[in-house]
């Protein structure tokens, strides 16, 4: 997809985020605009996906697995812009009755989701378990996954990661948020991860660091690590973005990470981003 | 008032599970087995040796081994999960709920060493509590097979359930008195012998114990009912409410906690039905401790005696 179509996708999603949360004044809107550029080019030109026949099992398509289901609102602007439902559903979230809980889940049958997440941790397990199906079942498709930098602070994480290098799941593409940013503060003095870098490189996976809030700089990213798939190691991408990207109020700070902006927080925020392609 | 019942060797449960898990592996080939390094224990060697390509070692890793196993139904396989109860369960309360309960998944949490009766590594391994946990998740069935040969048959039962399962079993070889042709269905209870003075309402190793508590009723001219509830959920109301209407009184008898087990759920369906007197066998809000299994279960009072003794206090609240 062109960069500017991207560019255009991308501003709209963040519109939705903050409308999203603002309509039931809760949520986090931080780490889901930092990931709005991620999830539109994985959605719009990375992914192998048929958002108009969705099936549970996938088969022979990519699947992406979001392990901080706490930043629904991106993934699910991103879904409904790509097709996978009607728009105006966006209006629904956390509402009663909707298929847009507050954190994904399964049980109400939205399109596009295949496992709850929100208790943090869970996702990577559960990707290595869908690219252990995919390798058994011959399908050579990808298995994505994206997971908070804070949330690399669950042992479950790291169990994984040593299980995926263990047994040479080849066929997964991790992707680290590191926007150094957590509910309680900076990563750093919440609790440090080191250098994450080496702490992957020991682990057994190739790594490749990218910038998330730059198309050029993803695409490249996403073809390093495609010319890594089917290499006996499994990759992850430690992807730097800016928690908040695209409003200036919540850029360089973890205090949006789980906070919903007010009617004039959210007419400020809307003002600087453009509406390109219809608001739900 | 025969209480007659032939017993037909003596095996463990998990070994059960093994052979169970090996005939599956030959029949469906999108059974697929991990295991939390226990495969020996677990009975799981030839189940791997007969199909390494679908079995999966995870080392020390119970919720990494949860997580996978979810993802896996994802691409169509069942997988069954191998470890103690107590890291089946409590260890990975959370995984279970969010990545299999929550998330619909077709997993089958198979749990050995359940209960006191894994014996001498004491109570940082023997699960009373198990039960309970699994039973309060929705869309998890709970089943707890009373014998080795009752094991195998619903290990190969729950194949064929869509959903998630805890299957619960144990370590020592305990008699064995199901006939390899009984015909073993999710939630169906099964009348081990009929009765009219009380019912006796077990699961897993206690329903051999019930039957030793039958036959020393029987001689004191106490005509007892014992009633296999090898599934906990979806509970046989039925089967249950069908039997106190002729009995009057229950007797339930569980290697677990009171608190949560399978007598909490019987009392529920009395309470609403029809509440008639009952007494519980199980343990009492107490961890175990080293030791051999039936002197556990002795020191523990969930033993044949202990249930003749509650049937007698059952039926004087008649």
């Amino acid at each position: 997809m062109e960069t500017k179509k991207l560019e255009n996708l991308a501003t709209q999603t963040r519109r939705d985020i903050v409308r999203m949360v603002a309509a039931v004044s809760s949520g986090h809107p931080g780490g889901s605009l930092g990931c709005a550029d991620f999830f539109t080019i994985l959605y719009n030109e990375i992914m192998d996906v048929d958002p108009n026949n969705f099936s549970m099992n996938g088969e022979n398509e990519d699947l992406f697995f979001l392990s901080n289901g706490h930043i629904s609102p991106v993934w699910y602007s991103t879904l409904a812009r790509a097709g996978f439902f009607p728009v105006e559903e966006l209006a629904t979230f956390r509402k009663l009755n909707s298929r847009l809980q507050g954190h994904p889940s399964t049980d109400k049958g939205l399109p596009g989701i295949r496992a709850a997440s929100g208790s943090l941790g869970q996702g990577l397990s559960m990707a290595i378990g869908a690219a252990e199906a995919k390798k058994l079942n011959n399908d050579n498709k990808i298995v994505y996954t994206l997971h908070g930098d804070g949330e690399l602070q669950e042992g479950q994480i790291w169990e994984a990661a040593m299980y995926a290098a263990a047994h040479k799941i080849d066929n997964i593409i991790a992707t680290v948020d590191y926007n150094g940013r957590q509910i309680d503060g900076d990563v750093e003095d919440v609790l440090s991860l080191g250098d994450l870098n080496k702490k992957w490189q020991a682990f057994g996976w190739e790594t490749i660091e990218l910038d998330g809030n730059d198309f050029e700089s993803l695409r490249n990213a996403f073809k390093q690590a495609h010319s890594l798939v089917g290499k006996g190691k499994p990759i992850v991408l430690l992807m730097k973005t800016e928690m908040g990207q695209g409003v200036d109020y919540m850029m360089g700070t973890h205090k949006w990470h789980g906070a919903a902006p007010n009617a004039e927080q959210l007419d400020d925020a809307l003002n600087q981003l453009e509406e390109t392609l219809g608001d739900y | 008032m025969e209480k007659h019942i032939d017993q037909l060797g003596e095996k463990d449960t998990r070994s059960g599970f093994g052979e169970g898990l090996l005939e599956l592996g030959k029949e469906n080939e999108n059974v697929v087995g991990l295991c939390a390094d226990l495969t020996g224990s677990l009975k799981m060697n030839a189940f791997q040796d007969a199909f390494p390509e679908r079995f999966f070692q995870v080392g020390i890793a119970e919720a990494n081994m949860i997580g996978i196993a979810a993802g896996m139904t994802i691409g169509g396989k069942i997988p069954f999960t191998g470890t103690f109860a107590n890291f089946s369960t409590g260890r990975v309360y959370d995984q279970i709920r969010q990545s299999v309960a929550y998330s619909q998944k077709n997993v089958k949490i198979c749990a050995s060493h359940a209960g006191l009766t894994l014996g001498e590594d004491g109570a940082t391994h023997q699960i009373l509590e198990d039960i309970g946990m699994m039973k309060m998740l929705p869309n998890m069935a709970v089943i707890v097979p009373a014998d080795f040969t009752q094991t195998k048959q619903a290990t190969k039962a729950v194949a064929n359930h869509e959903g998630p399962v805890y299957l619960r079993f144990g370590r020592p070889k305990r008699p064995i008195f199901t006939p390899d042709d009984q015909e073993f269905v999710i939630g169906k209870a099964q009348t081990v012998f009929e009765g009219k003075d009380v019912s006796i309402i077990a699961c897993g190793h206690m329903v051999w114990e019930a039957i030793i508590a039958a036959q020393e009723l029987a001689k004191e001219g106490v005509d007892a009912e014992v009633i296999n509830m090898h599934t906990i959920k979806p509970l046989d109301e039925k089967a249950i409410l069908d039997s106190v209407a002729k009995t009057g009184c229950v007797v339930t008898a569980e290697e677990h906690m009171i608190n949560g087990g399978l007598g909490d759920s019987v009392a529920q369906v009395l309470s609403r039905n029809n509440p008639l007197p009952q007494e519980y066998v199980g343990v009492n809000d107490t961890f175990g401790e080293s030791g051999k299994p039936m002197d556990l279960m002795k020191k523990y009072n969930i033993s044949s005696e202990n249930i003749v003794e509650t049937a007698r206090k059952a039926m004087s609240r008649k």
